[in-house]
């Protein structure tokens, strides 16, 4: 039984990993920038989330809500920092991000306070739900549900939408998708419109199963989130989803097994070392 | 000059020779690492235990680097099978499982570190004058390794690996060069660094260190030995510099980062000679 819990919420892990990150694959595959000021999105959209959330007792307009304020600061992230330095080496995005991290971190620290928010009035705490010998945590089922059907929808659109199509060409071939007239500028924005909202529903979800955001309730995704889209290949939205699901249930097994000896950090970092060194490409192949 | 002035001197000579050591990885070889943490931790914990363990501090600094170098070796092994981004995150998960496993350690104290690390028995000018002579014998090295063949390989490495390769010179050799002496300096600022701060807990070694010791080297230059050393001190003074921020100071930090990297991403080290083209003859 022990064993059925550590892979149930191994899997609840991995789903939540896989919807909170799936922007940085989307802005890695087009842009190649490990945009770690993502994890600042998901933070963003837990506390404004849970802010209107107690504010109005209406969970589905706090999460409304919350997407829109973290679309909004994705795509300014973009056209106010990104887009001027796309030419540089890769470090320098990359430590722009972090400071666009750090900043808002501190940011939401100044605004919401040092202990964060509580939820007021929280529908899923400490809900179980029960089928014979078996309790599963009802925040689970919901983030493993809530990640599944956004990323189906996701999944749907890339593959079958005009847009998801202008995406593809994009990241595989940008020179040529913009010569057959895809607008790439547009297709930046949809990237990080459509993770940065899916950002802010895992960071209500975390905030839901935590009862509490806090300024750094980021971090859960961000430094993972980054390991996550290089293991899982150049952009690649199945490599990546495969790949949170392996790091959600290594940490969830490790953790049970091996807790004594390492942290949660620890074991993720092992699977991640482990991994790279048998698949130095990463795990999904870059769709070429 | 007060016991404070001297203490904030000998810490900010210890950034800068951690900021220098990476700038040999990351700089002057190319390879990004994100977990340089890690091997300052390594010369601290080592330089502490046998401090603690009775053994004089000047003969405990060569151990740790000894053992911070080996390590950098091994991660430097890493550098040879995955590449760019992927080492990136392969040094920032070195730096997760060093202090995962730290945290866990009992013999290494755990989360409450090591406390009452002796004395080097140097005394305060005396410890100073010891960062003071690590750190020209740090800058004198990077120095001399950038003019010489193996900083001109390094740097071959660093712009293109594979005409490097073409060329005939040995990326793999290089490369574990890199990483083992920059590891070894990066273990003896953490020694210098457990005998300033005679008290060392597995947090101080974290992301955030590792962080900052990129945002060292990058703000003041990639690769240039002098910019590094300003950024070092910069960085290192900016919560004495930027004091009257009370509050603050993070916001500011972030801003100064994110600004940096938007108006001069060649650092520090970029400015003279922008400032050349200014004043210079159009």
């Amino acid at each position: 039984m022990y064993y059925v819990d550590l892979l149930i919420s191994g899997v609840a892990f991995g789903c939540l990993y896989a919807m909170a990150t799936m922007g940085l694959t989307l802005v890695y595959g087009l842009l190649r920038i490990l945009h770690i000021a993502h994890a600042a999105l998901f933070t963003l959209g837990a506390f404004v989330g849970v802010w209107v959330f107690n504010a109005s007792g209406s969970l589905i307009v706090g999460l409304i809500v919350a997407i829109l304020a973290a679309v909004v600061m994705g795509c300014l992230i973009y056209r106010l920092i990104y887009e001027s330095i796309l030419s540089q080496p890769p470090y320098v995005p990359l430590l722009a991000s972090l400071g666009v991290l750090i900043f808002l971190q501190d940011g939401f620290r100044i605004v919401f306070g040092e202990e964060g928010l509580t939820v007021r009035h929280n529908p899923f705490y400490m809900a179980n739900f029960t089928i014979g010998a078996f309790s599963i945590n009802v925040i689970y089922i919901v983030m493993a549900g809530g990640a599944l059907i956004s990323m189906a929808v996701l999944a749907f659109f890339a593959n079958y939408s005009r847009h998801g199509i202008a995406w593809r060409a994009t990241v595989s071939r940008p020179l040529l998708a913009a010569n057959f007239g895809v607008n790439v500028i547009q297709v930046r924005y949809a990237a990080f419109a459509a993770g940065s909202a899916l950002a802010a529903i895992a960071g209500v979800l975390v905030a839901l199963m935590n009862n509490l955001v806090e300024p750094h309730s980021g971090e859960l995704i961000s430094y993972k989130g980054l390991a996550i889209i290089v293991l899982g290949g150049l952009g690649n939205m199945q490599g990546a989803f495969i790949a949170s699901l392996v790091l959600g249930i290594a940490e969830s097994f490790g953790i049970g097994l091996a807790g004594r000896y390492v942290d949660r950090d620890a074991i993720a970092a092992v699977a991640l070392i482990a991994t790279l060194m048998i698949f130095p490409n990463g795990i999904g192949r870059a769709r070429t | 000059m007060t016991g404070y002035h001297l203490s904030l001197i000998s810490l900010t000579g210890i950034m800068i020779v951690f900021a220098v050591s990476l700038n040999m990885i990351m700089g002057l070889c190319g390879q990004v690492s994100l977990g340089h943490a890690a091997f300052y931790g390594v010369g601290a914990y080592v330089t502490a235990m046998m401090s603690a363990g009775g053994v004089p501090t000047l003969y405990a600094l060569p151990v740790g680097m000894l053992i911070a170098g080996l390590m950098g070796l091994i991660v430097g092994f890493a550098s040879l099978r995955v590449r760019d981004d992927f080492l990136a995150i392969t040094t920032l998960a070195v730096g997760f499982l060093f202090v995962g496993v730290v945290r866990k350690s009992r013999a290494l104290g755990g989360e409450f570190g090591i406390s009452g690390i002796p004395e080097s028995g140097l005394g305060p000018a005396g410890d100073a004058f010891l960062v003071a002579f690590c750190v020209v014998l740090t800058v004198a090295l990077s120095v001399y390794l950038s003019r010489n063949w193996t900083g001109l390989a390094f740097r071959s490495i660093s712009a293109n690996e594979e005409a490097a390769q073409t060329l005939g010179i040995n990326s793999a050799h290089y490369k574990l060069l890199a990483f083992c002496i920059g590891c070894a300096l990066a273990g003896l600022a953490g020694g210098l660094y457990a005998n300033y701060a005679r008290f060392i807990v597995p947090g101080t070694f974290g992301f955030s260190l590792s962080i900052t010791a990129a945002a060292m080297v990058v703000i003041g230059g990639i690769g240039s030995t002098a910019g590094v050393v300003a950024g070092a001190v910069l960085l290192t003074l900016f919560p004495e510099i930027f004091r009257f921020l009370g509050d603050y100071r993070m916001l500011v930090y972030g801003a100064l980062l994110v600004g940096v990297m938007l108006f001069q991403p060649k650092g520090l080290a970029g400015i003279p000679s922008m400032v050349r083209r200014w004043a210079g003859p159009r």
